[in-house]
């Protein structure tokens, strides 16, 4: 961390926070090179403010495809928070003059985005069977944010998917057969564009979620926002993946999917179970050739990392996964 | 031929020096990326000694779904295209047992304690 970053934040935060005399405990959270997460505290006489920076560094513009861009992304917190979603109030939209790149910086929420202290400590142990209702009630909230005030963003439909998949899993050259099954199924089984498009979170999972004792305090990282299904937040959340062991409840290991949609339900919305578990496979692959991308990028560099190296040995996951899916075995319980 | 100690003794040497010599000595990212770095060398050790007699099998099968020979990198690819294509589907005798067989087999060497790997194994040894 250079000095001349944390005195460029000082100056920042000193120029719209009133009373701020600077800033503090800056530690950056994680991110890869082309995007930074700091916490950091705004010194105020009145108290310090925990805050949150969301950036990605001058010379970092050219976002991957999917993004939506840190200043959508902004945004869509903005209406989110608005909107009565749970979500951090953001607190400035990066300028040019602020020398810090592109990006936002938001209040910081007290919580747990680990999945695995969420689902095993014992201090979140009254709050879980409540989750899958909250991620129903949640996800109708921003399903309904109105989209007349929301940014440009990509729409995207099963067929739009499945062709990035395709493209994306061919580009690797290695054949993964249950892949080409899964692809297969669902051009098979395409439902078509929804007749209701909405506003869609795209990454509503374990990680991307602060809960704290009493429940679902914010919802981050609204980096693959898009136009669509919204039955696909309902699938994505239900991959394997992001149940971290706990494979019986579907709904991010919190609870059943009838939970889900019945708070999904309650909160206005109306729920197609059976588009819901169409996602549910698109989510399980697009998740595998995610890790398949990981490896290609440990390759080319110059992310270099034995994680990312790593994670390409988890596609196998989405495989086994995929198969429970579309090729369940007849015995057994 | 290469001498002793093979090489899946040398790498459980390394894995052990690491997580009982290193491991306590430091926290944080440092610790973490040990931890990454153990399991790659438990990764390692576990397909050398479980992929090739598997391999034997897979490119058994392939020849027997494909009705001709080939290497198993060819064969695969030849796999995944009839799936593609629509020339194998589920319905074609073997497929799925092949495809059940031949990812249990990766799982086994990539993630062992997977909880979808498990309960299939469990459900294969009650069956």
């Amino acid at each position: 961390m250079s000095e001349s970053f944390e005195a460029d934040l000082a100056r920042c935060v000193t120029r719209w926070c009133a009373g701020a005399t600077g800033i503090a405990n800056a530690a950056r959270l994680s991110g890869g090179a082309s995007q930074e997460t700091w916490s950091f505290d705004i010194v105020h006489p009145n108290g310090d403010i925990g805050a949150i920076l969301r950036r990605a560094p001058s010379g970092y513009g050219a976002a991957p495809e999917r993004a939506a861009g840190l200043d959508a992304e902004a945004v869509l917190m903005q209406r989110a928070y608005a909107g009565g979603i749970p979500s951090p109030p953001v607190m400035h939209v990066l300028e040019a003059t602020d020398g810090l790149g592109t990006g936002f910086i938001m209040g910081r929420i007290a919580g747990e985005t680990i999945a695995r202290k969420i689902l095993r400590d014992d201090a979140f142990a009254a709050v879980r069977p409540k989750l899958a209702r909250q991620v129903g009630e949640v996800l109708r909230g921003l399903h309904g944010l109105d989209r007349a005030t929301l940014p440009q963003l990509r729409r995207m439909t099963p067929a739009t998917e499945i062709a990035e998949l395709t493209r994306d899993y061919r580009s690797f050259d290695w054949p993964r057969p249950v892949f080409d099954l899964a692809l297969r199924w669902l051009a098979d089984n395409d439902p078509g564009p929804a007749r209701h498009e909405t506003l869609v979170h795209g990454d509503f999972r374990n990680g991307n979620l602060i809960i704290g004792e009493d429940g679902i305090r914010a919802v981050l990282d609204w980096e693959l926002a898009h136009f669509g299904d919204p039955m696909e937040d309902l699938g994505w959340i239900c991959v394997n993946s992001w149940r971290f062991g706990a494979i019986d409840k579907p709904v991010g290991g919190f609870g059943s999917r009838e939970e889900m949609f019945a708070g999904y339900e309650a909160a206005g919305g109306r729920v197609d179970a059976a588009r819901v578990k169409y996602w549910e496979v698109m989510g399980t692959l697009r998740w595998g050739v995610m890790c398949c991308g990981m490896m290609q990028r440990f390759r080319a560099g110059p992310d270099h990392s034995m994680e990312r190296a790593m994670i390409g040995r988890r596609a196998s996951e989405t495989e086994i996964d995929l198969l429970r899916l579309l090729a369940p075995r007849a015995r057994g319980g | 031929m290469q001498d002793e100690p093979t090489p899946t003794e040398l790498l459980n040497a390394v894995a052990e020096f690491l997580r009982k010599d290193i491991a306590p000595k430091i926290s944080g990212a440092a610790a973490f990326k040990l931890r990454v770095a153990t399991n790659a060398i438990d990764l390692v050790v576990r397909q050398l000694e479980l992929s090739e007699p598997r391999a034997g099998e897979e490119l058994k099968h392939l020849v027997k779904l494909l009705g001709e020979d080939g290497s198993l990198l060819d064969l695969n690819r030849k796999l995944a295209d009839s799936i593609a294509t629509g020339a194998v589907d589920l319905r074609t005798p073997g497929l799925a047992d092949h495809l059940w067989q031949t990812t249990m087999d990766k799982l086994a060497v990539d993630q062992p304690n997977y909880a979808s790997y498990r309960r299939e194994l469990e459900r294969k040894e009650n069956s």
